[in-house]
């Protein structure tokens, strides 16, 4: 009976060695074969996936008051909806390659101004419509109206015009930009009937599964798609997220196996989590960063050598260390790491230097009067401890800080884009063009460092109309420098995304876009 | 007409008066804070045009009398209106979250009352040996504690290393009743054992006082046993006060139980409520604030009219 138990026990820990090796070689695989624009299941060389069951998935990040309008989803559940429930036109790969979806192909003038996006044939909502080329313009000229209240406004602004051509939509742009294939994996961008016009809050997508309940900030159920495109997504008969904003309810809840898949481990006891039995702590390294952002054009951020002491005197070791218990990598200064296709590695670290700290902080002739650094808890989880820890290291070299604690209720509203010094938490996009014309270009809304630079704008459109990569390059490494000595960015540290896994759950993927596998793990996993 | 009637009537109105001035209130609450419902669905996504567009859609540009007055209007009608942030309707919605709150708040209270009741009797009749000691000490630690520590207690022994209840107490329609009590047994204990602390101490106290009275010494005297001297002469006499701590705690199982909530994950009105607030979802606070402020003077009401048919005194008045 004992050794029966312990050959048990033995041949489960077997298992689950074969399965991390799994894991990273269907990583590995993945990553070759995305960058071939290949689509197939991975590791299908080395299970087949069993169909069935219900995937429980325990998620914070969710309200009552979230909407199924794909266009207003702006925290984890509505993203998760929109993943799960829509289909993009296209996405982004774990690698950072484009991957076809509702577009079976995409070409565009040799000037990158028109784009044709090929529309797949034989593709059903779940109402039972065939999707057209009509609904994907329908769709995308609801988020680019004038008045539409989209989270993908902003990056639908450059189209000038669209139309369908046939099989094909065309859409052309005001200014050349080679990465505009990327922005349309936005995650708001999920192709609507009729673009959703009637009632866009209706919940049909073209997605693998279909929306059964829907209670807001309590659970939504989903039930398989049965005329999906892709068959080799979607494995289970239904899904089901509960929505679990208590972190120490939602671990509680993947301990006790009640739900398979919990969201936003907690970097502090995710090491304390991974013994637990039964399930595997996952992290991934992202794109998302926690800053510390300062207004160039507002006193006493208006000094460069005011910027670069701040910049010298924080530790960002010591951040990743005590803040991301060492899930997470240090950051540069600029709002771009290693995730990004295009990124320039050569661009020297920037280490904690009280010497050059004090030495810049004595050049701005800064008064001595406290600098007031505004922190809340929800800016990143974290932030008011890091600002103790800026604060102790900024002191080190001479440099006052005071930190203010704010609300975080209305932190956003509030303070982040219009206070000059305050903590922030940035999620990262999926090419260097758009974070950087996001929030880095002299004429973005978002321009929360009011980092007002004509060579630095001027570089960005003309890294957009450059469709030669390594020339490209070139020009997203002069620009990383710029940020990185000029800009009112501190960028002290890259967060993982961290989830718990239970055991059951086959074919987890390494994918840093966003985060549960950029939200494809209804689609691509599936139950032992 | 019977005095109690028109104290009845008396009350009914003055609480409407309430409820209007509460409504009142809670707007001028929801306009004082920082940022609006357009700013707050948008989050760290908002963009000049986008929030001009929102607001514009929403009907954020009226005055904020116009609107006050647009939603009372529409309220006195019946029309509680649809939620501005996701457009489900507030009655409907509500209505469910409400149903669940009612539901946790009286399987709760069914233990609850009962139990405290009689444990204050228990600790009266042996008053300072050690059943009334354990009685006593045990249910002070519990109110002590806080509720969402008491939670996590619960969790970690009943969830996680033994595995008798579920953590989730997520209830959806089409549960059976069994699946429902069986789901919300942790937040059920750990509620009975929030309020259990105060009600047990109010009966004791209430009990303890009108035992020094003259007619209680009579019937020991005539050598009733103890414990029906308690249940059938002191009780009786010391029910306004406990009436009053039942329903104070009732109002709270009602309307206070939002940290239980978010630890068990039970869709009730108070995370329903909390997450309209940090939405600044103006309609639906109004309407969950009226159901509360309700409750509260609802159940006080109930307090007062069994203080006075309690009492003969004020029962049959000269």
């Amino acid at each position: 009976m004992k050794d029966d138990l312990a050959k048990l026990i033995d041949r489960i820990d077997a298992m689950r060695m074969d399965r991390r090796s799994f894991l990273n070689r269907t990583a590995a695989f993945g990553a070759v074969a995305a960058m071939g624009g290949a689509t197939q299941a991975l590791g299908a060389s080395h299970a087949t996936p069993n169909k069935g069951g219900i995937l429980k998935m325990g998620l914070g990040g969710g309200e009552s008051t979230n909407s199924l309008d794909p266009a207003l989803a702006a925290s984890q559940v509505p993203f998760h909806l929109n993943r799960t429930i829509g289909e993009p036109l296209v996405d982004v790969a774990a690698d950072g390659s484009l991957e076809m979806r509702i577009a079976e192909s995409i070409e565009s003038t040799p000037d990158a101004k028109t784009w044709m996006f090929k529309i797949r044939q034989g593709v059903e909502f779940h109402n039972g419509k065939t999707l057209t080329p009509d609904d994907v313009l329908a769709t995308l000229q609801r988020h680019s109206d004038k008045d539409s209240s989209s989270g993908a406004f902003g990056i639908m602004e450059g189209i000038e015009s669209m139309k369908v051509d046939g099989d094909m939509v065309a859409v052309t742009l005001a200014t050349a930009n080679a990465d505009l294939p990327y922005l349309m994996a936005d995650y708001h961008l999920m192709i609507q009937p009729d673009g959703g016009r009637a009632d866009p809050a209706d919940g049909i997508g073209a997605g693998a599964y279909k929306i059964i309940v829907n209670e807001p900030g309590v659970r939504h159920t989903f039930e398989k798609h049965a005329n999906y495109w892709d068959q080799s997504r979607g494995h289970y008969d239904g899904v089901e997220f509960i929505v679990i904003n208590d972190a120490t309810a939602r671990m509680a809840a993947v301990q006790s196996g009640q739900v398979h898949i919990a969201n936003r481990v907690d970097p502090k006891i995710a090491k304390l989590l991974s013994r637990a039995p039964g399930l595997t702590v996952q992290n991934v390294s992202g794109r998302g960063h926690y800053v510390f952002i300062m207004h160039c054009d507002t006193a006493p951020f208006d000094n460069k050598d005011l910027r670069l002491a701040l910049k010298y005197a924080i530790n960002r070791q010591e951040m990743v260390d005590k803040i991301l218990d060492g899930y997470g990598s240090i950051g540069n200064d600029i709002p771009i790491n290693a995730a990004y296709p295009l990124f320039d590695d050569s661009l020297p670290q920037r280490d904690y230097d009280v010497a050059k700290a004090a030495e810049h902080y004595k050049a701005s002739g800064h008064d001595g009067s406290p600098i007031v650094l505004r922190v809340a808890e929800g800016a990143f989880p974290g932030a008011v401890d890091a600002g103790a820890l800026f604060q102790q290291t900024a002191a080190a070299a001479g440099i006052p800080l005071e930190i203010k604690r704010e609300p975080n209720d209305g932190y956003w509203s509030e303070v982040w884009n219009k206070q000059p010094f305050c903590a922030s938490y940035w999620g990262g996009r999926p090419v260097q063009d758009q974070m950087y014309s996001t929030a880095y270009l002299s004429t973005a809304d978002w321009n929360d460092t009011r980092f007002f630079n004509a060579d630095f704008d001027a570089l960005l459109i003309e890294a957009r109309a450059e469709l030669e990569p390594g020339k490209r390059k070139e020009l997203y490494s002069k620009m990383a420098v710029m940020l990185h000595d000029d800009g009112g960015l501190i960028c002290p540290m890259f967060n993982d995304f961290i989830e718990a896994v239970g055991d059951k759950v086959i074919g987890w993927e390494k994918n840093g876009v966003q985060e549960v596998m950029n939200g494809l793990a209804p689609h691509k996993t599936w139950l032992a | 007409m019977h005095p109690v009637i028109t104290l009845v009537a008396q009350r009914l109105a003055l609480g409407l008066l309430l409820l209007l001035a509460a409504s009142v209130l809670i707007f001028i609450g929801t306009q004082i804070l920082p940022g609006d419902v357009a700013q707050s669905i948008l989050g760290q996504g908002a963009t000049p045009e986008t929030l001009a567009n929102l607001r514009e859609e929403l009907g954020l540009n009226e005055p904020a009398v116009t609107r006050y007055f647009n939603w009372l209007f529409a309220t006195l009608q019946g029309d509680l209106g649809t939620a501005l942030t996701n457009g489900q309707d507030i009655a409907s919605s509500m209505g469910k979250r409400l149903g669940n709150t009612l539901f946790l708040a009286s399987v709760a209270a069914i233990i609850a009352v009962p139990l405290a009741i009689l444990l204050g009797l228990i600790a009266v009749r042996y008053q300072g040996r050690w059943p009334d000691r354990v009685i006593s000490t045990v249910t002070l630690a519990t109110v002590s504690v806080p509720e969402f520590l008491l939670g996590y207690i619960a969790i970690y022994f009943l969830s996680v290393k033994f595995r008798v209840f579920p953590s989730l107490a997520t209830v959806y329609d089409g549960m059976s009743l069994g699946d429902k009590l069986y789901a919300i047994s942790m937040p059920v204990v750990v509620l009975v054992l929030v309020v259990l602390g105060h009600m047990m101490r109010m009966t004791r106290a209430a009990i303890l006082n009108v035992m020094q009275s003259a007619y209680v010494e009579t019937a020991e005297l005539k050598g009733l046993r103890k414990f029906t001297i308690i249940a059938r002469h002191a009780f009786p006499n010391a029910i306004a006060p406990v009436v009053n701590v039942v329903m104070l705690n009732l109002a709270y199982l009602v309307v206070g139980v939002v940290v239980v909530e978010v630890v068990f994950v039970y869709p009730g009105m108070g995370q329903y409520l909390v997450d309209h607030v940090s939405k600044r979802d103006v309609p639906v606070v109004q309407a969950c604030g009226l159901v509360f402020a309700a409750v509260y003077i609802g159940l006080n009401l109930v307090a007062d009219i069994v203080a006075i048919l309690a009492n003969p005194r004020l029962r049959h008045p000269k």
